[in-house]
C-alpha cells in the first residue's frame, strides 16, 4: 500500500485516496474534431518511468492534486495542488540524475 | 524418556514436565519446548506424510519453515481444525492431536500409493496431456479421482469460531529475523534511540545460535549472550518484541505484513485472546535478517524417511535434545555440515560414514577424521535402500573422468544431506530488490532496492558469525541514524561458532543411476523431480516461469525454499544456459502461508461491511418488508401481507399505486446541495440539460453525462433559490456523482464560486404516489396550496409538513400524480409511520421497490446502469431533445458531436411486447433478426428489464435494439433455451403516454 504525499495533508496511506488517471490531459473543446476527442478521451502516454498522475484524497480532505509516481518503481518525486506549476516528469528524472 | 531416541542431557526443552500428545490416534509424550516434529522423531517415528502425487512415504527434511513433507492436520474442534502445518512449525502442548494427510485408509498402508507404480503417467505437465480423452471422462471421472488423492489436508466442516486481529503499527526501524544479525540489528538501532520492533517467526529469538555449542560472542556461550541481549532490548521503552511473528509480505513503501500467532501453541488458551494478529507495519527502514535456508542435495530415492538435512539434525539434537537416529551417514557438500556429524557423535550417535562429495573435502575433513570420524571424499550417494524408513545406503566414487563407479553398500537409518546453504531473499526481492548472482559462491544475493530496506548476515550472503552480528549492527546503526533517530557507535563483535558455507552444490548430484528412471526429487511438496525439469525443458520450455508452471515445482505451500535453486541449476544445465540467463521466479508474498481468518480479521458477519438502513428502516420491518441491497444500503423491496407472495404483493402494491395512493421510502436516492452565485452556471455545465433559466420553485429532471458523451446519472435539479439548488443521483451514483462535480469544481473551473455539499444522509424521502396522493399529504402541509394549478407538476417549495420544515418535491417516478416529501433525516421515522397510517386509511400501502420498478417500466422511465451500460446517448435513450445543444459548453459536448453517433442504426432503447401476455422476457437475453439464428450471428441488442404489468396484464420488458425506435412495428426474436420467442419492437411508454395522470 503506497504513501500518497497529499500536498495539504502530507503522506497517508493509499486506501484514503482515490486515483484519478494522467495528469495535464485538456479536456477536450466543445468543438473537438474526432481526432482531437480521441485523443483527450481514449489516450493516455502508459509511461514506463516518471508519470504525473491525478489524485483525490476523498477520505480525508477531499481535494484533488497532482503527482508524480515512478511507475515502475511507485517512488513519489513530488505532489502539487491542481493549477500549480510544478516541474515536468522529463525536469524531475534529469535533475534526479545530476543529484 | 519421552522416546527412545530422545538424548540423554541437551537441548532447551523442559524436562521435568511431560505434555501428552497424539498423532493418528496413538499416544505420544514429549516436552515443553518440543515440536510436533521433535517429539515424534525422539519416539522413533520416521513416516510422517505421504506425497502429494505419488503418495510416496515421507518423513522430516528439516526443522523449520522450509518443512516440505511433514504436512499435518491439528485438531482441536471442527471449526478449529487446521490443514497444512508444517510439523517442524507446530509446538507441543498438552493435550494436541494431529493426523497426517493424504493417505487412505493410514499412512502405513495407502491405497494410492500404487500412484507410484504409474509414476510414468505423472510426468511433468501430465494433466494436459494425460487425461484429455475422452472430453467427458475429465470431469466426471478423472478429475474427481485425482482431485481425492492427489492433495493436501482438508479444510475445517465448521465456521472457524476464533478472533483474528489487526493491528496498524509504526516504527523507525523495523528488524525482521532475531538471529545473530538481526539481535545485533536490533540492539544497535536501539542504542540510538529508534523506535524498533523485532520479530522472528520462532517461539524464541536467538536464530541458529539457540542451543549451538560452538558458538562464543564476546567471550559468553551464544545462549548466553542471546538472553542478555534479549534482556536488555525488552527493557528498553521504545522497542517492541514479537516471538511467533513471521513477516509475510511486502508491500509498497515500507509496509510490512507480519502475522502473529498469539494461541495456536497453548494448550488452553483464553478464548479472549485472538489467535493471530496481522500486524501491518509502516516502517522508516527495514533491516533484513532473515537468515539462509539449508538445501538438500538431489540424488536417486532421496525423499525416503530418514533422509534430511544436516542443520535439521542439529536443530534437533541442540534445541530439542533428540538424535533423529542411532546410526547415520553424512552426505555434504560443504563443511559445515561436518558439525552435526561430530555433535551427533558426541552424543552417542555411530556416524558409520561421511561422504563428501567434493575430491578432497574441506578444511573440516581433516578434523572430522582426527575426531575419529570416516569420511570418503569424491564420494556420492548412488541408492537409498528401505521404503518407509532408510535401511542403508550405496556410496558411490566419482572418478577423475566425472563417471561415478557403485561402491560399498552401508547401513544406517538417516542419511543427513547438505548441498549448501541458500540465502532467504524472499522478502527482499518481493521489496522490489534486485537480486544478483554470485558466480563464486552460486547463489542470488540482494542487490539494490527502491524500498528502506538492507540485508544483513546469512540472508545477504554472510557466512562467519562475527561478520554476521557486525553486519547487523552497522546496519541497524544505519537504519536508526537514516530514520531520522540518533548515532550509535560502530561495534565489533568478537565471535566464534559455526560458520555456515553459503552456495555450496546445486543440481542433481553425479550419480551411478540411470538419469531416465532414477527419482531424485527437487521439490518434495510437490513430488517434481530432476528428470521431470529436463523433460520440460526437452519439450521446449526455456524461461525457468514455464518451466516452474509446467512442472509445479515450486508451487506448493513451502513456495520451493528448498528446491528453487536446484531445480534452476537443473534447468539452466539441460538447456545449457549459464543460471544467472535462466532467470529465477518471482518470489511471491506470502513467504509462509497465511490463514484466510488474519486476512479478514475483524470484518466478518455483521462487520463485514457497514450497513445503511434508511431512517424510517423500523417501521419498514414492523410493515414487514423483504429487503434487498442495493450497495450498502438496505431498501425495502415488497411488503408481503400474511399468506401473501411476494409476486402477489408486488402486483397489489403496483395495483394500489395506480388506484388509491402508495408510500415509497425513497431516502437512498443520491442528494446534492449546490449553493453560490454561480450555481446555475455550473449546473448548466454539468447536466446536458439547459438549467440556467430554471424558475425558483421548478424542478427539471436532467441527464449527466460525461465527456465522452454517454449517459452517466440522471436525477431532479430543483431551484430552491437563485443561489441554492437541491440535485438528486441515483442510489449507486451518489458518491461518482458527487466525485465528479467536485472534480470539475476543484480543477476545471475553479473560478466558479460554487459549493457542492453531499446531504443524501441529512434528508429522508417518503413519496407519496397516487391519485389519493394530494389527499393524503395536504391536510398536514402547512403555508403550502397543493392544488394542480398552485402547485403542478414538476414544482418544489421549502414548507412545513406534519410540523417539521420539509422541502416538498412534485415529481413522478410511477406516472401518477406524486409526491416526495423531504424532512431531516432525524423525522424520517414520524413520517413514515404517519403517512403509512394516512395511506392505509384511504385504502393505500406502502410499495416496495419491486413494485416501483414495474410501475417505472410500465411508463417508460429508465434506470441509468440497468438500461443503459455506458454506451448510450441521451438521444439513444429517447432523450435527445433535453440535450441543451447551443450551451456554449457543457460535460458531453464534445462528445455528443461526434458524427457517428447520428448513424440511424445504433442501438436505442425501445419497449417489446410478446404475443403470449403471460411470457415474460429474461432479463439480458439476446435479440436477433432470425428465430433461429445461425452460430456466430452477432445479436441486435439486448432485454434490459422485464417485468410482468399488472396494470396492462401483461409481460412488458425495455430493450436496447440496432436501429432503436425506427425499428417500431417489426419484429425481433429473442432465443432462449426452449426456443426463440417472437416480440414486436414497441414505444417503451406502455400506459398513460400522453401523461395525463401526472398533470392532475
Ligand atoms: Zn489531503
Amino acid at each position: 500500500m503506497l504513501l500518497v504525499p497529499c500536498p495539504w495533508c502530507g503522506p497517508r496511506p493509499e486506501i484514503e485516496f482515490v486515483a484519478a488517471g494522467e495528469a495535464g490531459i485538456a479536456r477536450p473543446a466543445p468543438d473537438a474534431d474526432p481526432a482531437a476527442l480521441a485523443e483527450a478521451l481514449y489516450f493516455r502516454s502508459n509511461t514506463k518511468g516518471l508519470l504525473a498522475e491525478r489524485w483525490r484524497h476523498v477520505h480525508g480532505c477531499g481535494r484533488f492534486f497532482v503527482a508524480v509516481r515512478d511507475t515502475v518503481s511507485d517512488r513519489f518525486a513530488g505532489s502539487w495542488p491542481p493549477g500549480v506549476p510544478h516541474p515536468s516528469p522529463a525536469e524531475l528524472a534529469a535533475g534526479e540524475a545530476e543529484r | 524418556m519421552t522416546g527412545p531416541f530422545r538424548a540423554r542431557g541437551g537441548g532447551r526443552i523442559d524436562r521435568s514436565r511431560i505434555l501428552r500428545f497424539t498423532f493418528d490416534g496413538r499416544a505420544f509424550t514429549g516436552h515443553p519446548g518440543d515440536t510436533l516434529a521433535s517429539a515424534l522423531t525422539a519416539a522413533g517415528v520416521r513416516l510422517l506424510a505421504r506425497s502429494f502425487k505419488y503418495h510416496r512415504p515421507r518423513g522430516l527434511v528439516s526443522a523449520g519453515v522450509d518443512e516440505p513433507n511433514a504436512l499435518v492436520t491439528v485438531i482441536r474442534d471442527a471449526g478449529r481444525t487446521t490443514p497444512n502445518l508444517a510439523a517442524t512449525e507446530v509446538e507441543l502442548y498438552d493435550g494436541l492431536k494431529a493426523i497426517s494427510q493424504n493417505r487412505w485408509p493410514s499412512l502405513r498402508f495407502d491405497v494410492s500409493a500404487l500412484n507410484d507404480l504409474f509414476a510414468p503417467l505423472f510426468v511433468s505437465g501430465f494433466y494436459y496431456k494425460t487425461f484429455m480423452w475422452p472430453k467427458s471422462f475429465w470431469a466426471k471421472l478423472f478429475e474427481p479421482v485425482i482431485r481425492a488423492t492427489a492433495g493436501f489436508g482438508r479444510a475445517p466442516t465448521a465456521p472457524d469460531p476464533d478472533t483474528y486481529a489487526r493491528v496498524h503499527d509504526h516504527c523507525d526501524v523495523l528488524v525482521i529475523g532475531a538471529g545473530p544479525a538481526g539481535l545485533a540489528a536490533a540492539l544497535a538501532a536501539a542504542v540510538a534511540g529508534a523506535k524498533v520492533i523485532l520479530c522472528d517467526q520462532d517461539p524464541e529469538f536467538g536464530g541458529a545460535l539457540l542451543g549451538d555449542p560452538t558458538a562464543k560472542i564476546d567471550g559468553r556461550p551464544a545462549d548466553d549472550w542471546v538472553a542478555e541481549t534479549v534482556a536488555a532490548l525488552a527493557e528498553t521503552p521504545r522497542v517492541r518484541l514479537l516471538r511467533r511473528t513471521a513477516a509475510f509480505g511486502w508491500y509498497q513503501h515500507g509496509l510490512v505484513g507480519l502475522i502473529e500467532k498469539v494461541t495456536d501453541h497453548l494448550a488452553d488458551p483464553d478464548p479472549a485472546l485472538p489467535r493471530e494478529v496481522m500486524h501491518l507495519v509502516r516502517a522508516r527502514r527495514v533491516v533484513l535478517a532473515a537468515g539462509a535456508i539449508e538445501r538438500p542435495l538431489v540424488f536417486p530415492d532421496n525423499d525416503r524417511p530418514g533422509v534430511m538435512t544436516a542443520s535439521a539434525a542439529r536443530c534437533c539434537l541442540c534445541r530439542h535434545g533428540v538424535a533423529v537416529g542411532s546410526r547415520v551417514v553424512l552426505f555434504t557438500a560443504v563443511d559445515d555440515a561436518y558439525h552435526a556429524a561430530i555433535e551427533l557423535a558426541a552424543a552417542g550417535v555411530i556416524v558409520e560414514r561421511v561422504v563428501d562429495l567434493r575430491p578432497d573435502g574441506g578444511p573440516m575433513t581433516a578434523a572430522a577424521r582426527a575426531a575419529g570420524l570416516a569420511v570418503e571424499t569424491g564420494a556420492t550417494i548412488d541408492r537409498v535402500f528401505g521404503r518407509t524408513a532408510v535401511t542403508a545406503v550405496e556410496i558411490g566414487r566419482i572418478g577423475a573422468d566425472g563417471r561415478v563407479a557403485p561402491g560399498p553398500t552401508v547401513a544406517c537409518d538417516v542419511l543427513l544431506t547438505s548441498g549448501g546453504w541458500t540465502p532467504s531473499i524472499h522478502l527482499f526481492s518481493q521489496a522490489r530488490g534486485s537480486v544478483v548472482w554470485d558466480e563464486t559462491r552460486g547463489v542470488f544475493l540482494p542487490g539494490r532496492s527502491v524500498e528502506p530496506v538492507r540485508a544483513a548476515g546469512a540472508c545477504n550472503g554472510t557466512a562467519g558469525l562475527a561478520d554476521c552480528l557486525d553486519e547487523g549492527w552497522a546496519a541497524g546503526a544505519d537504519a536508526a541514524r537514516t530514520a531520522g533517530g540518533g548515532e550509535v557507535s560502530p561495534r565489533r563483535f568478537v565471535a566464534t561458532g559455526t560458520s555456515i558455507a553459503i552456495g555450496g552444490f546445486l543440481g542433481e548430484v553425479p550419480h551411478a543411476g540411470d538419469p531416465d528412471r532414477a527419482r531424485a526429487f527437487v521439490d518434495f511438496q510437490h513430488d517434481v523431480t530432476a528428470k521431470d525439469i529436463r523433460l520440460a525443458v526437452r519439450e521446449g520450455f526455456r524461461s525457468i516461469e514455464h518451466v516452474k508452471r509446467y512442472t509445479t515445482t515450486g508451487m506448493a505451500t513451502d513456495q520451493g525454499k528448498t528446491s528453487n535453486l536446484n531445480a534452476l541449476a537443473i534447468a539452466a544445465e539441460a538447456a545449457g544456459k549459464p543460471i544467472p540467463e535462466v532467470g529465477l521466479t518471482t518470489f511471491r508474498r506470502p513467504w509462509t502461508p497465511v490463514s484466510f481468518g488474519a486476512f479478514a480479521g475483524g470484518n466478518r458477519g455483521d462487520l463485514f461491511d457497514p450497513i445503511r438502513p434508511t431512517p424510517a428502516h423500523a417501521s419498514a420491518v414492523g410493515a414487514g418488508a423483504v429487503f434487498e441491497d442495493v450497495g450498502q444500503w438496505k431498501r425495502a423491496r415488497v411488503f408481503p401481507r400474511s399468506g401473501e407472495s411476494e409476486a402477489a404483493a408486488t402486483t397489489r402494491e403496483v395495483r394500489t399505486v395506480r388506484e388509491t395512493v402508495g408510500l415509497f421510502d425513497a431516502s437512498t436516492l443520491g442528494k446534492l446541495e449546490i449553493v453560490g452565485p454561480d450555481a446555475a452556471t455550473f449546473l448548466d455545465r454539468i447536466y446536458v440539460d439547459p438549467l440556467a433559466k430554471l424558475a425558483v420553485g421548478r424542478c427539471r429532471y436532467a441527464v449527466m453525462t460525461r465527456d465522452d458523451g454517454f449517459v452517466f446519472d440522471d436525477g431532479i435539479v430543483a431551484r430552491l433559490a437563485p443561489d441554492r439548488f437541491h440535485v438528486t443521483t441515483t442510489t449507486g451514483g451518489a458518491a461518482r456523482v458527487a466525485n465528479l462535480i467536485e472534480d470539475f469544481l476543484q480543477t476545471e473551473w475553479p473560478d466558479l464560486d460554487v459549493w457542492a455539499t453531499s446531504v443524501t444522509e441529512q434528508w429522508a424521502v417518503m413519496a407519496l404516489q397516487g391519485p389519493k396522493a394530494r389527499e393524503v399529504l395536504a391536510p398536514l402541509v402547512e403555508g403550502l396550496d397543493l392544488s394542480g394549478a398552485a402547485f403542478p407538476h414538476m414544482s418544489v417549495a421549502e414548507c412545513r409538513v406534519a410540523g417539521v420544515p420539509a422541502r416538498l418535491f412534485r415529481v413522478s417516478f410511477t406516472g401518477e400524480l406524486g409526491f416526495e416529501v423531504n424532512v431531516p433525516a432525524g423525522h424520517g421515522e414520524a413520517l413514515f409511520r404517519l403517512l403509512a397510517d394516512r395511506v392505509a386509511a384511504v385504502g393505500g400501502a406502502p410499495y416496495g421497490t419491486d413494485a416501483m420498478h414495474v410501475l417505472r417500466a410500465e411508463k417508460g422511465y429508465l434506470v441509468v446502469g440497468q438500461d443503459t451500460d455506458g454506451t448510450l446517448t441521451p438521444a439513444d435513450v429517447g432523450l435527445g431533445r433535453s440535450v441543451g445543444r447551443g450551451k456554449p459548453d457543457f460535460v458531453g459536448k464534445a462528445g455528443l458531436a461526434r458524427a457517428d453517433l447520428a448513424d440511424p442504426d445504433r442501438r436505442g432503447l425501445v419497449g417489446l411486447s410478446v404475443a403470449d401476455p403471460n411470457v415474460v422476457l429474461v432479463e439480458g437475453a439476446q435479440l436477433t433478426a432470425d428465430a433461429d439464428p445461425k452460430p456466430g450471428t452477432s445479436a441486435l441488442g439486448f432485454v434490459t428489464s422485464a417485468y410482468f404489468s399488472p396494470t396492462l396484464g401483461r409481460g412488458i420488458a425495455l430493450a436496447v435494439v440496432a436501429g432503436g425506435r425506427t425499428r417500431i412495428g417489426t419484429t425481433v426474436h429473442v432465443p432462449m433455451p426452449g426456443g426463440s420467442i417472437a416480440a414486436t419492437v414497441v414505444s417503451p411508454v406502455f400506459f398513460d403516454p400522453e401523461g395525463r395522470r401526472l398533470h392532475v
